[in-house]
């Protein structure tokens, strides 16, 4: 077996790259032009480092997470309208309590809640995904589609109803952005993402045989039905926790699950989703450091990211990866 | 023993699998033949739990497949359907090697290991055992799967048409393999299949169906008649006895 020996270094080697490079930005990101003020400097990064580190996480892992639960390259559950679901709910909350209600009311309860709302509704997307038969790609992306602007149309006619003040508050309060992160929030989200990702973990294996497609799996002893509803949770939780944090990011999952397959070249889930994770690292981290030093704020790091992605996502479209 | 009872299956008003009792042998080589639509691809994915069923029970050994842990059958039987679609890159090789998840966890050991190169010599994938799916042609990609299949080392192998998209010293071989495995291994093979003369020459029973029903059980020889064929499939077929096999003559 020397070949698949050589090709595990590979993986290992590859990993150990992605993982440095993450490394630095980190590095670069906490002390660059720091000009000695170290104790108001670093506290100050910490807290950016971490909404970076934990809202890559999220994306890389709930994209990878969802194309292998779908068997697709192309979905995410951005595109299949899980995160303006979750603006949806914030939105409606806001509508129907009130500002100065859902100001009462506790940030941590309040985020729960949202959080179990969404894992209800990958529930029922698990039903209809997977009961009465299979439905071709087309239809799923389709779908996805048109659940993405119903839920983002609501969501503005909701925002067009309520008082300006009340919707100032609600941009204030829930699109917090990595520029300002609630540390409440951020404390809240750490728990949720070390909770799903536990959960998680130890289905690393079936997820590889969830790649060979559902009949396959079954074969070989997967529990189909509880292993996706399980990995669909998790994704729901992690979805969001980065929506929370920075609001949807269309197209920067399917960026970086597709860059880690490509470069990582495993059909291991245990090597694909860290190298997943650190690119979603790097690519934040290193994407404000060039927003922040060299267009000096000028521009949107959501705008680039989501650019690039778009630009991956025609890539792949044209390539014929959508099967 | 497989052993399907007042097994159905509807799709909308259709019934696809009508009401369909059945006890397969316990070991040797058994097909499954029959027209398109008849209903033989839909029976063999709801006796491996790949499909649910509209009515009736499926018994594996005397566990009903609806209800046992999908792990503990994995070990008992194994299913290959046609068109498998894999979404990550893998080598043959890693492709055979999750046979053995039902075994080992993903975790695999020597023992394992040996399977493995055992699966991929039986069906002469060791050339292109390092080769990546998604760069073989179909027939290639097929046996890859099988040998996965064989490597579960199970004692029930069910078979969705094997010899599809295999050319004839390939289709051959597949069929020796498989006699092979029933012969020395004392293994369950089912297949379904198309052409009547694999069925005949290779199998030691046949089930025929039709329009959702078993229109016929027995030994080749038995099925290998004019007007037993003509039943099934409404065709008049000449049936020649060559070398002591009897083949289907239907080019007319």
């Amino acid at each position: 077996m020397p070949a698949s020996a050589l090709r595990l270094e590979g993986h290992a080697q590859r990993l150990l790259l992605l993982g440095g490079l993450a490394a630095v930005c980190v590095g670069v990101f906490m002390t660059v032009d720091a000009g000695g003020q170290w104790d108001f400097v670093l506290p100050f990064r910490a807290r950016k480092v971490a909404t970076v580190l934990l809202v890559g996480y999220a994306i890389a892992v709930s994209t990878v997470l969802f194309q292998t639960v779908t068997e697709n390259r192309v979905l995410t559950p951005a595109i299949m309208g899980f995160d303006t679901l979750y603006l949806l709910l914030q939105t409606g909350l806001l509508f129907f309590l009130g500002a100065r209600t859902v100001a009462s009311l506790d940030t941590r309860l309040l985020f729960t809640v949202e959080v179990a709302i969404m894992v209800g509704f990958s529930a029922v997307l698990h039903r209809w995904l997977f009961e009465g038969g299979r439905r071709s790609v087309h239809l799923l992306l389709l779908t996805g589609v048109v659940l993405g602007v119903l839920f983002r149309s609501l969501s503005s006619f909701l925002q067009r109803l309520i008082a300006p003040g009340e919707f100032d508050f609600l941009q204030d309060r829930f699109f917090a952005s990595f520029n300002n992160p609630d540390p409440d929030l951020l404390i809240v989200s750490a728990g949720m993402t070390v909770g799903a990702s536990a959960l998680g973990f130890h289905l690393l294996r079936a997820c590889d045989v969830l790649n060979l497609g559902r009949d396959v799996a079954i074969n070989l002893g997967v529990d189909h039905r509880r292993t996706v509803s399980r990995l669909l949770a998790v994704v729901a939780v992690l979805v969001s926790v980065s929506t929370a944090l920075v609001g949807p990011v269309t197209f920067f999952g399917l960026l970086v699950a597709n860059l880690a397959h490509g470069l990582v070249r495993s059909h291991r889930h245990a090597h694909v989703l860290p190298a997943a994770v650190f690119l979603a690292v790097i690519g934040l981290l290193g994407g404000q450091l060039v927003l922040e030093r060299v267009f000096s704020f000028g521009a949107n790091l959501r705008v680039i990211i989501e650019f690039l992605g778009g630009l991956m996502f025609i890539t792949l479209l044209m390539r014929g990866a959508l099967r | 023993m497989i052993e399907a009872r007042n097994v159905s299956r509807r799709y909308g008003d259709t019934l696809v699998v009508d009401d369909v009792t059945l006890k397969l042998p316990e070991r040797g080589v058994t097909s499954i033949i029959g027209p398109n639509g008849a209903g033989k691809s839909t029976l063999l994915s709801m006796v491996s739990r790949l499909l649910p069923l509209s009515s009736g029970t499926v018994l594996v050994d005397g566990m009903d497949v609806t209800r046992t842990p999908g792990d503990a059958l994995a070990r008992r039987l194994a299913i290959l359907r046609q068109d498998n679609a894999v979404t990550s890159r893998l080598t043959v090789r890693d492709l055979v090697t999750f046979g053995r998840y039902p075994h080992s966890r993903g975790r695999p050991t020597v023992e394992d290991r040996a399977f493995v190169e055992g699966a991929l010599a039986h069906l002469g994938l060791e050339p292109i055992a390092h080769r990546f799916l998604d760069e073989l042609s179909g027939g290639q990609r097929q046996r890859a799967f099988v040998a996965m299949v064989l490597c579960q080392d199970t004692h029930y192998v069910l078979l969705d048409e094997p010899l599809n998209s295999l050319d004839m010293k390939h289709a051959v071989a597949m069929m020796k393999e498989l006699r092979r495995a029933a012969d020395t291994l004392g293994k369950c093979v089912v297949l379904v299949l198309h052409d009547l003369n694999y069925a005949s020459c290779y199998s030691d029973h046949v089930v025929a169906m039709r329009a959702g029903k078993v229109a016929f059980q027995g030994t080749p020889e038995e099925l290998m008649r004019p007007d037993v064929l003509r039943g099934i499939y409404d065709l008049d077929i000449d049936i020649h006895l060559l070398d002591g096999k009897r083949i289907a003559v239907h080019y007319r």
